[in-house]
């Protein structure tokens, strides 16, 4: 086979694919990978070592394409064990920060018996990785790294029994460590892993219905037997990202390369009348204007002078007929009176319980309470970016898309192209949670390469990504609630309505932006929806409703709304915990004891035991914070600093949560500051605990700024939050000066030798809000029911109250 | 297109670019550097930072034409091959999450502990204030900044601690 390669031709630099693997492992062990690994690594330079281990291997060649997809059902696509008896892994995931590759590696290792430094790990290639889905809903650990752990087991196994041949003993007089294989009754006898399958091929088919159920024969360690498992692993990327090795995906420069700035239109909905190219055609470097539609980018030699083409570029665009939305201050009416769309109540249905109107009807007290949450944006902070490299009729995309996958399907679809001839490398990026589940600018990046035939780099500029980056939706939630003679809360009734409708999906070809401004449209826009409130509360008569509203503007808006971490939790739980602290008020109780009530009022449980489990994490948050039980408000102070601190609990999916906030108001100016945290904490077996600390940390901090700041802002025209001022951020003047994670197990068997592992990416992110606004009616007397709690709202509800 | 010359971590490189052309597109696509990043091109959020004779200066809106004296980007950190203290400090404290920001925040953290080796706690959250970060790993910043002081302290040989 020829690897012929022209560089003239626009072709990726040698060690460009090199590089982007090589970022995973820092440059040293990759250097010592392929010295010690002795495979014939043809085409390495421009394949990298995984990919050179792989054509040595011959599973996947195709470093001109066509790019087959990994068998999930082969165990040589998952692991590769190297002639030094090193070994990588393959994983179709990707990380957004949270230390998905080390706690990976740390369970694949474990049940590998193989020392943690002796494996390295590629994610989210899709010529090179299984097709996991990319990173999402937290369950990177929970699911995809199970499939690891099983695919390890499987090999040690199969390593095992070539061990067993080759002494011509059975397996059980065998023993495993640190991939050296030796016999019981003499220790002196060794092989290694290397020496057995070390460069070569396992062909061990696995099994299992989808990738999700992938194994082998082999059944995993039972928890007790792991090593690798529970000890805080320093994470693998973190020293090049200090020192300024690190390649990112906006690193990414291929000779050739020219630069794209996108020109968006000034208004929402507006259309391109006029588009006049002599404005920027004789400044220098300007190759190209692309437009397509609504669809405009500028294309230039360097990257400044993209930027200052696309600013000057002569465009006249024409306003709407009607209105794309009401003004943000206008949201939450408009919310509230629009007519729902038609069957959208269905995706946030729960089964109704009981007789909630009834009930509500012959209730002691009736507690009503409506509560606003604002659009918020995920405001990366790096703006979107990708390289597309359209050499040799195939097309290669640089990105930090965090689903890869539907990323190369999406694209080859947009671009009419053959999957096969599209590849998708991830390469890491600014934090993702949702923003990057459809990465706009692969799709820009792959359409001006074709259009161009040279390899382009989309950068956006700030003003974009505030304004046109994917929102999370803005709810509007009313609620009634029950309780009878006694405080017990008997009836509630949830109704919220959620500005999402046509949703943005995962990278699907005809709802990115790109595809919105051409003019393309999904046959059926997505009407959006959510789920209710996620509690583990015995209250017997209930109800929860959720509908959603369009926007006049449903297509090339900047209000697309998309998946923001934990999608919808932290509106949802705002609401719903921020309620249940007013239940507790009304009924004159204490706030952990009320929940506690309400959690203990059944028995039974589910299949994860998520009813022990949160009332687990509320006695343990309650007992770490010192929580002192009395009803709140407290006694409110006479200082300019007023004090209190307030809880909220949820679970997502598998994990529960409980999270303690202490704040202070300042009376003077209504500004909120939490100089501490309570967060315990289930999310079952824990990889890293100081990997969990760290996600958990962010979480939390995430969710301060979202509670205290983040807005996106708009008139009737345009999204006027364009950079951070106009859509602020925490800031380290407001970090807590104390956070305390208690990681719990509150499961009633903690030793089970299965127990798994449960979500942590997202789920503690999602009580802060509550847990925050709680605790400023605790230190003020006074309730905010509205996101975010920028000090002149609180001054005007101080004021309100007289306090 | 005109020619100037930059010192940048010890060497001086000449580049041939529109003098108004902003220093990090001068650092990132002429030198090859990945330290400074762009985050915003408005000066709001620090990503980008560079140090210009050991002050923290926002590369993206800098023209390259007014560049002077000796630019340190974080490759240039590392002293004799050895990390910076607070480099150091920050992969004992695992500080990064995603680690876009971190750039800005080890080279302000550096330049702050040059100005003010022991800073109090409220100095510290001043003086990181400008630079943003979204996966919000502000509490282990400022553990890892009070991690290098403590070091530095060490190594430079003060007794009366
Ligand atoms: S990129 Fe320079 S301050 Fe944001
Ligand atoms: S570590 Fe991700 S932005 Fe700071």
């Amino acid at each position: 086979m020829t690897r012929g390669r022209d560089p003239g031709n626009g072709r990726q630099a040698p060690d460009t694919i090199e590089r982007a693997l090589g970022h995973w492992e820092g440059s040293a062990s990759r250097r010592d990978f392929l010295k010690t690994s002795g495979l014939f690594v043809f085409g390495l330079s421009a394949m990298g070592a995984a990919g050179a281990a792989r054509q040595a291997l011959g599973s996947q060649p195709a470093e001109s394409g066509p790019y087959r997809d990994p068998d999930f059902l082969q165990l040589d696509s998952w692991l590769v064990v190297h002639e030094d008896g090193s070994a990588t892994f393959y994983l179709g995931k990707t990380d957004g920060g949270q230390g998905i590759g080390t706690a990976t590696r740390q369970m694949m290792c474990d049940e590998l018996d193989l020392a943690f430094d002796r494996a390295t790990v590629v994610m989210g290639r899709t010529d090179l990785t299984v097709d996991q889905g990319g990173s999402g809903g937290s369950d990177a650990i929970e699911r995809d790294a199970m499939v690891g752990r099983r695919i390890a087991a499987e090999a040690r196994r199969v390593l095992l029994e070539m061990a067993s041949e080759r002494f011509g003993v059975p397996v059980e007089e065998l023993r495993v460590s640190e991939g050296v294989i030796s016999l019981n009754g003499d220790p002196a006898r060794t092989v290694t892993y290397g020496e057995l399958v070390g460069g070569r091929r396992f062909d061990v088919a696995l099994t299992g219905a989808n990738i999700n159920q992938a194994g082998g024969v082999a059944s995993v360690k039972p928890v007790q037997d792991l090593k690798l498992v529970g000890q805080s692993i320093p994470r693998y990327d973190i020293p090049a990202k200090v020192d300024g090795s690190f390649e990112w995906a906006v690193d990414v420069r291929l000779p050739g390369m020219v630069h794209a700035r996108n020109v968006r239109p000034p208004f929402a909905g507006a259309t391109l009348t006029a588009l006049d190219e002599s404005s920027v055609r004789d400044m220098p470097g300007f190759l190209r204007v692309v437009r397509k539609g609504n669809y405009v980018a500028v294309v230039c030699e360097r990257e400044e002078q993209a930027i200052e083409a696309a600013e000057r570029l002569a465009v006249t665009w024409e306003k709407p007929a009607t209105a794309p939305f009401p003004a943000s201050d206008d949201l939450f009416e408009y919310l509230r009176s629009a007519e729902p769309e038609p069957g959208s109540e269905r995706r946030g249905a729960a089964p109704v319980q009981g007789d909630p109107d009834g009930a509500l009807a012959s209730a002691a007290t009736v507690v009503e309470a409506a509560y606003d949450v604002p659009f918020q944006g995920h405001t990366a902070i790096g703006p979107a970016h990708a390289v597309a490299d359209p050499s040799d009729g195939q097309m290669t995309i640089y990105t930090n898309d965090m689903k890869p996958y539907s990323h190369r399907t999406g694209i080859a679809e947009f671009l009419g192209m053959p999957p096969e001839q599209v590849r998708v490398i991830w390469m890491e990026g600014p934090q993702l949670y949702g923003r990057t589940a459809a990465d706009d600018a692969g799709f820009e990046a792959a359409y001006l390469a074709k259009e161009l035939g040279r390899p382009v780099r989309v950068q956006w500029m700030r003003h974009e990504e505030t304004a046109w980056d994917t929102k999370g939706p803005a709810f509007a939630i009313d609620l009634r609630g029950g309780l009878d003679a006694d405080g017990n809360l008997v009836a509630l009734d949830y109704q919220a309505r959620i500005a999402n409708y046509a949703h943005v999906g995962y990278n699907q070809a005809r709802t990115v932006l790109i595809a919105q401004l051409m003019g393309l449209r999904p046959d059926q826009p997505s009407p959006g929806g959510a789920r209710g409130p996620d509690d583990m509360y015995h209250v017997p008569n209930r109800r929860g409703e959720t509908r959603a509203v369009r926007l006049p503007l449903v297509f090339e808006t900047p209000l697309r709304t998309g998946n923001l971490r934990d999608p919808n939790g932290p509106q949802i739980t705002f609401a719903a915990e921020s309620f249940v602290d007013e239940l507790a008020a009304a009924a004159d109780a204490d706030p952990v004891e009320f929940r506690l009530r309400l959690l203990r009022g059944a028995t039974d449980d589910d299949e994860v035991f998520r009813r022990a489990r949160s009332i687990a994490v509320v006695e343990a948050a309650a007992r770490a914070y010192g929580w002192d039980a009395r009803p709140s408000p407290g006694r409110l102070g006479d200082g300019p600093l007023l004090t209190g601190r307030g809880i909220a609990y949820t679970y997502r999916a598998r994990t529960t949560i409980a999270v303690i906030a202490e704040v202070e108001v300042e009376r003077e100016t209504g500004r909120v500051r939490v100089p501490r945290m309570v967060c315990a904490h289930d999310c079952g077996l824990v990889i890293n605990p100081d990997g969990l600390e760290n996600t958990i940390q962010g979480n939390l901090l995430h969710g301060i700024s979202r509670t205290l700041f983040e807005e996106v802002r708009f008139d009737g025209e345009t999204v006027t939050s364009v950079d951070w001022r106009t859509h602020p951020t925490l800031t380290h003047r407001d970090a807590p000066e104390r956070i305390d994670v208690v990681v719990v197990n509150g499961d009633p068997n903690p030793d089970r030798p299965d127990l798994r592992p449960y979500g942590a990416g997202e789920p503690s992110h999602k009580p802060v809000p509550a847990a925050i606004a709680n605790a400023v009616h605790d230190a003020t007397g006074v309730r905010m029911r509205r996101l975010p709690l920028r000090p002149e709202r609180v001054l005007a509800e101080l004021a309100a109250a007289g306090v | 297109m005109q020619e100037t010359t930059l010192t940048v971590n010890g060497k001086t490189h000449t580049v041939d670019v529109d003098p108004a052309t902003p220093l990090l597109y001068v650092l990132r696509n002429d030198l090859g550097l990945r330290g400074p990043r762009f985050g915003c091109g408005l000066a709001q959020c620090g990503t980008c930072t560079v140090l210009m004779d050991g002050r923290p200066i926002r590369s993206c809106i800098l023209p390259v034409s007014r560049t002077r004296g000796e630019i340190t980007t974080l490759e240039g950190l590392p002293e004799d091959g050895k990390l910076h203290p607070v480099q150091q400090a920050w992969i004992e404290e695992q500080v990064p999450q995603c680690g876009f920001c971190q750039n800005g925040q080890i080279l302000t953290a550096a330049a702050l502990l040059s100005n003010s080796p022991n800073p109090s706690d409220e100095e510290i959250r001043r003086g990181m204030n400008p630079i943003l970060c979204r996966c919000m790993t502000y509490y282990r910043i400022q553990s890892a900044v009070k991690r290098a002081a403590t070091a530095m302290a060490g190594t430079s040989g003060e007794e009366d601690r």
